[in-house]
């Protein structure tokens, strides 16, 4: 590789993607129109216990344009997917839509009404008569606790005797912290359109993952998937909640295979806190203790998640507390409790999320009682290696990205006591918290052609789900072959590509980089092989003489001949490489590492809450793309912001059904709520993990920012907040507090 | 959603005819077919009244200012009268909503606006302001965003205006027209409080529409203030907001007026703190007193006792800072 091809990768090449977002041409699963479409509407159970007793239609089927009303009664048999990771064909709640007429949460689909306007269909949904039998609902974690108990969980771990490491401590803590439900929310509401044409379905679905969805629809529907095509070439976000198949592109598929026409189904808004997952509430108890010397000897991280009754959903609270700090004692376990509500699924950063709240509050508060610098605290006892594997970490800089991050945050200036940062009416509160990720690669497969043209094409079924996909596989394609990044085509969500990851746990760049710049390479070989044949432009030379550059090749003498020339000296159309490389080794503890420091602003005299600053340093491994890479850090700050100060959806006790389910109550931050962001990206490569040293970035800006914000706070009022989020009646003086659910 | 004919009025008479007890006006929309889509109001005419010529503001010879009906949002707080007279007005405006939202909406939509109370946007909940006779969920439901004062055994669902919390403070007189002529309305009197019949919500008459709306003269000189508490820093209703507005006569008010936002069922001025504040020192220890009148009344829920001290809190900085600008308009005026 040349200096020049090498610059490509890291460099903040803009997202080639952009112009067709900007100017309205990019194509999301709603804005396909095909011929005699018709439009789904759900008619959604406004119990979350119970039964649907009876269920009429008659009204609503006279109804302008209506086409038919599906509902149990009323709808094909399907199969159940095994909903298996490893097969590829997961989905995160297995019930079928339609199956019976049981209720198990609010918003679950007990009617489909197809028409042949999205309006009509509307209508005639408002017309279904529904009768149900309810039950009483299990409303929140504790209820479910008192009511089911609880189920073993999974991802636990432990090692030593943490319980008499406890008990003959110098110094202990034991406190529980809570986490509400969060609603994933991204701009673009759940969507599929779906056709069959002589028994092959077609579906352009907003999901994360093409390939998954593609093999679990084939189970669902009992045909081979190569019969199946999923396409996504666009997500306005998901968050995790695209990431598996939910009932409504099971029913809009089912509905367009009755009725032998296109159906298009789109989650209206209050629905996408119901049926589409959520990040479920959490209760979680630590109990740390140090010795004399603020060395951590015991730590216990044990927590409880709710999820639905058709299915268990884990949220791994306890994943970084086996391995952050070092500690000989420790226990993590993991039990869920069943609710009336749909079933969890994993949002940004899961397990982690709640999970580094609760545990970077803790060590806060077990710094606090051993009478240390919080940062002097982290620093004494972050882990050098990963005591739960027993394996040495492949690459990890946490000590140099926090005391980067101190150093340009201005942690020196802190005075400890709490409470005597002022300026003005405000307090001001410095809180510092760890992040942490672990960096994982799955198995791919990816195509790249050269073409006569002088173009590049490379195609992967993954997706793009506005974090740059397409971007950086087209940096790989220019760093491997020279050719410039406006000559290359990049063509991802489309499950007829070769097999390429869910854009989640990130692990797309990861697991997508190696097997295209694999690709390219054998295009390269090929181009290489057509040039040196018989009627080639170096026939008789060796491949290994022949460089690649500028799009073409070049021999030791300065010969430069273009690829579109070799091309047609052998009349090819292209010349193509494919590639399959293989999921990560377990030689290391693969894990990216990281600080958040914040500033928050507490004004006494009006209870306003406001985060000032943020620095966070993150160690990534190699950064691929400056520019995505610095905004995945600054948008998951901004949505730790909002799990800190804001978000939780509210569940009404007597009844399960949320309250909050739209964009003005379920708050997240705005504009105005936007701090300085300042973020340090390490850049050190991680090649023992792949080629191109890059760990992945979505997610751990969302670790541990909402226990900086907590701690923070702490620090400005003394008040410490075990409860997410940390709204201002929480923070103020002598009021009654109530749980809000 | 269900269908509605959907016409259109050319005159203010021509809009009084078309009005039943089964349709509604629309000009900006934003709350009407916003509730409508959810199917939470189901009229079946809906008569669109943007073409009529409400649309000016003028000052009155009397000193008073008067809006037309359909001014929007946006205009009405960047209007040049509104930001030298009645600068409190201009900022509850723009406290309110997004600019989007601000761009549609228009002044007398604003004064009908509905609440935000989940439990009435829940088609499938009881509410006696949606369905008399039904219950009220929210009382015994997720409250924290409900009414801590002037609420009802049926009824404790917040007003979610701010342009009306100053227009509240401010004093204004509401223009309702129908076939039968025109009648005014103190603004004061034109939204009702819940009581046994939450769902007549203000003193409307099928058949009448609001014209226009005319401010009292504004108070010189003076300071005022619109302060919004609220869990995000933008986009979102009140928990607590305050609309003061105070003369000084030296370190002593002179007028003084009050008024509240997201703790009442209707736009709640305060007559007992504005009296409380009159005469008095210009100082913390009255603003604090007139708070503390302002909410003797308050009745907390489950979830919304910290409203109650958040009112407070939100009076007594709005009437620091309404003090500090008086002091400066009074110097200002010294210079000149």
């Amino acid at each position: 590789m040349s200096d020049k091809q090498q610059s490509i990768i890291g460099a903040g090449v803009p997202r080639i993607d952009g112009p067709d977002k900007l100017s309205g041409r990019a194509n999301y699963a709603a804005d396909n129109l095909p011929p005699d479409l018709a439009y789904g509407y759900g008619v959604f159970s406004t119990i979350a216990s119970g039964r649907v007793s009876q269920l009429s239609v008659d009204e609503a089927r006279k109804m302008p344009g209506v086409v038919d009303i599906f509902h149990h009664g009323h709808f094909p048999s399907l199969y159940r997917t095994p909903s298996s990771f490893a097969q590829g064909n997961k989905v995160e709640e297995t019930r079928l839509p339609f199956e019976d007429e049981r209720v198990y949460y609010e918003g679950q689909f007990v009617a489909l009404v197809v028409a042949d306007t999205f309006e009509n269909a509307r209508a005639a949904a408002r017309r279904v008569k529904v009768t149900y039998s309810a039950d009483q609902a299990v409303a929140n974690l504790d209820q479910g606790v008192e009511a089911n108990g609880t189920q073993a969980g999974s991802g636990n771990h432990d090692r030593g005797d943490a319980a008499s490491a406890f008990d003959g401590a110098a110094t202990t803590i034991d406190v529980t912290y809570r986490t509400p439900v969060e609603t994933h929310n991204p701009m673009e509401m759940h969507a599929s359109t779906a056709w069959w044409d002589n028994g092959d379905l077609t579906i352009f679905d907003a999901t994360q993952g093409v390939v998954v969805a593609r093999n679990a629809l084939s189970k669902i529907f009992a045909i081979a998937p190569e019969r199946v095509t999923v396409y996504a070439p666009y997500i306005g976000s998901g968050f995790g909640g695209k990431l598996w198949t939910w009932p409504h592109a099971i029913a809009a598929a089912a509905a367009s295979r009755e009725l032998e026409r296109p159906v298009q189904l789109v989650v209206p808004r209050q629905q996408m806190f119901t049926t589409t997952g959520h990040r479920p509430e959490t209760r979680q108890r630590l109990r740390l203790a140090t010795d004399d010397n603020g060395k951590l000897v015991s730590l216990r991280h044990e927590s409880i998640n709710t999820t639905s009754f058709t299915d268990q959903y884990v949220e791994t609270c306890g994943s970084v507390t086996k391995s952050l700090y070092s500690c000989p004692n420790l226990t993590v376990s993991h039990e869920t409790t069943q609710v009336n509500r749909g079933t969890p699924t994993s949002m940004r950063a899961p397990g982690a999320a709640p999970g580094l709240f609760a545990l970077e509050s803790a060590i806060d508060e077990m710094a606090a009682a051993a009478g240390v610098d919080p940062l002097q605290f982290r620093l004494d006892n972050y882990a050098e290696r990963d005591e739960s594997k027993d394996l040495d970490f492949s690459s990890n800089h946490i000590v140099e990205a926090t005391k980067r991050a101190a150093e340009r945050f201005g942690w020196a200036d802190r005075n400890p006591q709490i409470g005597s940062m002022r300026e003005g009416r405000e307090i001001v509160g410095y809180g510092v918290a760890a992040c942490n990720w672990e960096a994982l690669k799955m198995a791919c497969d990816a195509r790249v052609s050269i073409r006569a043209d002088g173009t590049a094409f490379a195609s992967c079924a993954t997706q793009d789900i506005g974090t740059g996909t397409y971007t950086i596989v087209a940096q790989t394609v220019s760093d491997v072959t020279g050719i410039p990044i406006d000559r290359i085509t990049v063509k991802l969500g489309d499950s007829s590509y070769p097999d390429g990851p869910i854009s989640g746990g990130s692990w797309a760049t990861a697991t997508t980089l190696p097997a295209i710049a694999g690709a390219a390479r054998n295009a390269l070989d090929e181009m290489k092989r057509y040039a040196t044949g018989s009627n080639g432009a170096f026939a008789g030379a060796s491949s290994d003489a022949l460089d690649a550059t500028a799009g073409g090749l070049r021999n030791a003498a300065g010969k430069q001949v273009s690829f579109a020339e070799i091309l047609e000296a052998g009349r090819y159309g292209s010349a193509d490489g494919e590639a399959h490389t293989e999921a990560a080794d377990s030689k290391y503890s693969y894990r990216s590492f990281g600080a958040h420091f914040v500033e928050v602003r507490w004004d006494p005299g009006i209870s306003r809450l406001r985060v000032a600053r943020v620095v966070s340093a993150i160690d990534v491994g190699k950064v691929i793309n400056e520019t995505t890479a610095r905004n995945q850090v600054e948008g998951a700050v901004v949505m730790g912001i909002g799990m800190g100060l804001f978000e939780a959806t509210e569940y009404d006790e007597r009844n399960a059904r949320p309250v909050n389910n739209d964009y003005a109550e379920y708050v997240v931050p705005v504009h105005a709520d936007q701090p300085e962001i300042d973020v340090i990206l390490l850049d050190y490569p991680d090649l023992a993990f792949n080629e191109y040293g890059a760990r992945g970035i979505g997610e751990i800006g969302t670790t541990g920012l909402a226990a900086a914000i907590a701690n923070a706070v702490h620090h400005a009022t003394g008040k410490r907040i075990r409860e997410l989020p940390i709204t201002l009646d929480k923070l103020m003086g002598d009021v009654p507090q109530a749980r809000s659910a | 959603m269900r269908a509605f004919a959907y016409s259109r009025a050319d005159s203010v008479d021509h809009a009084a005819h078309r009005i039943t007890h089964d349709a509604a006006f629309v000009a900006g929309g934003t709350t009407l077919l916003d509730l409508i889509k959810l199917d939470v109001l189901k009229p079946k005419n809906v008569v669109d009244i943007n073409a009529l010529p409400l649309k000016r503001v003028e000052r009155l010879d009397d000193g008073r200012l008067r809006i037309g009906a359909l001014v929007t949002n946006t205009d009405l707080a960047h209007h040049p009268e509104v930001k030298r007279h009645y600068p409190l007005l201009s900022q509850a405006l723009l406290a309110g909503a997004s600019t989007q939202l601000r761009n549609m909406a228009t002044t007398a939509g604003n004064v009908m606006q509905r609440t935000r109370c989940p439990y009435y946007r829940d088609a499938a909940a009881a509410c006696n302001r949606r369905e008399p006779g039904s219950g009220c969920d929210a009382r015994g439901g997720l409250n924290r965003l409900n009414a801590v004062l002037g609420g009802s055994d049926a009824c404790v669902a917040v007003h979610p205006s701010d342009m009306c919390v100053a227009m509240a403070a401010i004093g204004a007189t509401l223009t309702l027209s129908s076939a039968d002529g025109e009648r005014e309305v103190a603004f004061g009197d034109f939204h009702r409080l819940p009581g046994d019949t939450p769902h007549i919500e203000h003193d409307l008459a099928d058949g009448e529409l609001i014209t226009a709306i005319t401010l009292e003269p504004p108070l010189a000189p003076a300071g005022s203030y619109y302060l919004k508490l609220r869990d995000r820093a933008s986009y979102e209703f009140a928990l607590a907001s305050a609309a003061a507005q105070l003369s000084l006569d030296g370190e002593m008010i002179g007028e003084a007026r009050v008024a509240l936002g997201g703790v009442g069922t209707k736009p709640w001025r305060c007559p007992d703190a504005e009296a409380a504040l009159v005469g008095q020192p210009a100082q913390i220890a009255t603003f604090e007193r007139a708070a503390e009148i302002a909410l003797r009344d308050a009745t907390p829920l489950e979830h919304n006792a910290f409203k109650i001290p958040l009112a407070r809190q939100s009076i007594v900085r709005a009437l620091r800072e309404a003090t500090r600008l008086a002091r400066d308009e009074g110097k200002q005026e010294g210079q000149v």
